[in-house]
């Protein structure tokens, strides 16, 4: 186990904190990256899986699209890409993007499919107009299935960004690939260490959004089972749990 | 191209290693999260605990892992059992929300009239809940499989040979028809195996299709229809 | 309300679990198998490479030529890098795997001296655990280089690593993360020769088809590739010279176990007797241009040779 005692001793030496190359650095790049990879899978996966959740078309294609992603090995395409554009940030951000886009898909739609169909038809019955239902119904009493799958990507997002290190001087990777090439094992395990340790931070952050962003009265964070009989019949509720949520 | 038609041997065998890696994984960590997905259902303390954990245990970078298992473990780092414990790791990971998910999805109303009937704890589980949140856990079952298929190629990386071989050789040698055939491979094994989940929940759930509902039969259809 | 029949949940889980079953016996080998238990039964030999195209080939070479004289080989190939089966080596797992000597010297011994090919041959002989040895080296060379782009070389008239001091642009490096802190790293070239250079960046290929493509890109201005890639001729790079010896010589060089007896050694001496420089980079060619198997290129080299 003194593996895990030179992590420690490494994570804890003040020296490995500064310069260009130092932990602070490395955990602000890999933070950065994280978001930023999070921000474009949800401008892509989002829109569409509102699209899908509204009118309900379309379910299939994105059902085995998400499997298709999520079946595509992310080193495998990391490195296809880099082959294409180049070494530097773009690849790791493209298969990133792709690696989170399958998550925060399913939480959008499911998140509209689970809504009670009865409350949709009275929002259209006092007149409110589609995109209104969307606005003011919709996303909001859909937004903890949105929350879980973007809380799902960003465990997965967060974990695999150490692949941008791969072709690019950047982020908690560094420290992962040049501990295990040197045999310095205690910076590549303080190295993992500080990654699960920012994904539990994000974790946290992501328990206390929920709680502030989800409107009162909406069951947070998970289905709302009892209702799931009264929702729209054909998705059934069980990918609506684990695609959003696993 | 040619590549491809020349080492259909190869890419056959590569299948069938990735098969070997990843299908116990995805066994094992069914069976493994099924008591504590119970645990964390059942008790509102342990709820958080395991879910929390588990939650993490996806948050380990793949490659360390199966450089620092070994340590902990005892085995041999070049062991195909280092990558199946990994694997099953990240799988009981994902599976074990969702068992608790599901069981939490079995109505009350329901549970109760068992226990009318006077059902044993025990035979509650098995002849209700579980039959009943059979759905939940088998699509669960399909995130597992196909995102276990995927990491099965990171084992590459420690000479564990399965389908990412074809792309750490191709890529070495710059034969881009090599490291596609093993992304395309490693994708339609996803798909095949994600497919016989589906079989094995028609046949394992009967009473999810029931005849003449074309809400979940037809949807049953039209996946099966496109991952097969 | 439904209950399951038992029965029928049963034979589901049965029919999975043959399955598994199944698979697993129709793979090669047991998959369960921990890889450190050794070699099987005493006649056989295992011989291992890196995952790595170009070390596979001239184990496959090896293997045939074993086999040519009645070994019984048991092939275990790309077992990925150093850091994996070195262990593996160590501990007895493996009896012949094709090596570098002055990678294979210094991932032994970080403070080793290097020199000549001879020196650094003789000081892997001490540098070697007990129960390894190597045999004969060949040759044939695959070691590190400094490389740039032939309009680069041409532009500030670079011959040796030395002449690099002429380059008035800023340089970036790039190569394994490992080569920042290595001996003959961008800290080598500022001791060494005063050589500034302006970053690193890290391209975690071995200097593969990534790093090539970076410094033909222009990415990076100077990377670490391997002599006999066959890269350098294709997309025209050069390898600048190292008269100082700032890199270890690196000839190919089979380590062998206790189980390799006389007769198997001069089987695989015979094999780096005839292993020149020009046919590692031709063989390597064959695998990365001409797309084929090891199993191919092995055997029409062995041929070709006229071994066995």
């Amino acid at each position: 186990m003194n593996l895990f005692v030179d992590a420690l001793n490494w994570i804890l030496d003040p020296a490995n904190y500064t310069g260009p190359g130092g932990i602070s650095v490395r955990l602000v790049e890999h933070l950065g990256f994280t978001v930023v990879a999070l921000l474009m899978a949800s401008a892509i996966a989002i829109p569409c899986g509102f699209v899908i959740g509204h009118t309900g078309r379309g379910r299939g294609l994105a059902v085995a699209t998400s499997g298709g992603l999520r079946a595509i090995p992310t080193l495998g395409l990391l490195t296809l890409v880099a082959l294409w554009i180049g070494i530097g940030l773009g690849a790791p951000y493209v298969a990133l993007t792709v690696l989170a886009i399958p998550p925060i898909l399913a939480g959008a739609y499911t998140g509209f499919e689970a809504i009670d169909r009865a409350v949709i038809d009275s929002a259209r019955s006092v007149g409110m107009s589609e995109a209104q239902i969307v606005r003011t119904v919709e996303i909001p009493l859909g937004l903890p299935l949105l929350i879980a799958g973007l809380r799902s990507a960003t465990l997965q997002v967060v974990a695999t960004a150490t692949l941008a290190a791969y072709v690019a001087d950047f982020g908690l990777g560094r420290f992962l690939f040049a501990g295990l090439k040197t045999r310095d094992y205690g910076e590549m395990l303080g190295g993992s260490i500080l990654v699960i340790l920012l994904a539990f931070a994000l974790e946290g952050i992501f328990t206390v959004v929920q709680r502030l962003v989800v409107p009162r009265g909406v069951a947070s964070g998970r289905l709302p089972v009892d209702r799931a009989r009264s929702a729209r019949p054909s998705p059934g509720m069980e990918p609506a749990i684990t695609e959003g949520n696993h | 191209m040619t590549w491809i038609w020349s080492n259909l041997d190869l890419i056959w065998d590569r299948t069938l290693d990735h098969l070997v890696l990843s299908v116990p994984p995805i066994v094992f960590s069914f069976l493994i999260a099924l008591p504590l997905g119970w645990l964390a259902n059942r008790y509102r303390l342990s709820r958080g605990v395991i879910l929390t954990v588990s939650g993490l245990l996806y948050a380990i970078p793949s490659l360390p892992l199966f450089f620092v298992l070994p340590a902990i473990v005892g085995t041999s780092l070049r062991s195909p059992l280092n990558l199946v414990i990994a694997l099953t790791l990240y799988g009981v990971a994902l599976m074990v929300r969702v068992v608790a998910d599901g069981l939490a999805s079995v109505d009350a109303d329901v549970r109760q009239s068992a226990v009318a009937l006077g059902y044993s704890g025990w035979s509650i589980f098995w002849q209700v809940e579980l039959p009943l949140s059979g759905p939940v856990l088998l699509a669960g079952l399909r995130v597992v499989a196909v995102s276990t298929v995927s990491l099965a190629t990171v084992g590459a990386v420690i000479g564990a040979q399965s389908l990412g071989s074809l792309f750490t050789d191709g890529f070495q040698r710059g034969i881009e028809a090599e490291i596609i055939a093993g992304i395309v491979a490693t994708v339609l094994v996803a798909l095949l195996l994600d497919g016989a989940l589906v079989v094995l929940g028609r046949v394992a759930l009967p009473w999810t299709r029931p005849a003449g509902s074309n809400g979940a039969a037809a949807r049953e259809a039209r996946i099966v229809e496109v991952t097969t | 309300m439904f209950t399951v029949n038992k029965g029928r949940l049963a034979a589901v889980a049965a029919v999975a679990v043959g399955a598994v079953v199944a698979l697993a016996g129709c793979a090669s080998g047991d998959p369960l198998d921990s890889g450190s238990s050794g070699s099987g039964d005493s006649g056989t030999l295992v011989v291992g490479s890196q995952d790595y195209y170009s070390n596979e080939i001239v184990a496959e070479i090896y293997a045939q030529a074993l086999e040519a004289n009645g070994v019984t080989v048991d092939r275990q190939f790309k077992i990925g890098q150093r850091e994996v089966y070195l262990p593996e080596i160590k501990g007895g797992a493996i009896d012949v795997f094709p090596e570098y000597t002055g990678s294979l010297l210094q991932a032994l011994d970080s403070k080793a001296a290097g020199g000549t090919a001879a020196e650094t041959y003789a000081e892997l002989q001490d540098a070697l655990p007990k129960g390894l040895s190597v045999l004969d080296m060949a040759a044939a060379t695959d070691q590190n280089s400094w490389t740039v782009t032939q309009a680069f070389a041409d532009k500030y008239k670079l011959t040796d690593i030395a002449s690099l001091k002429n380059v008035t642009e800023p340089i970036t490096v790039g190569g394994n993360s490992e080569l920042e802190t290595r001996p003959y790293g961008p800290t080598a070239l500022k001791e060494k020769y005063g050589i500034e250079t302006a970053g690193f960046k890290p391209v975690e290929d071995g200097g593969g088809p990534l790093t090539v493509k970076a410094l033909v890109d222009n990415d990076i201005q100077l990377a670490n590739i391997y002599t006999a890639s066959p890269n350098i001729k294709s997309d025209n790079l050069v390898a600048l010279q190292d008269p100082d010896g700032l890199f270890f010589p690196d000839n190919v060089v089979p380590v062998v176990s206790k189980k390799v007896d006389d007769r198997a050694a001069a089987v695989l001496n015979k094999v780096s007797a005839a292993l020149s420089a020009e046919d590692l980079v031709s063989l390597n060619s064959e695998s990365v241009n001409d797309q084929l198997s090891a199993e191919k290129i092995a055997a029409a080299w062995l041929k070709q040779a006229n071994l066995f």
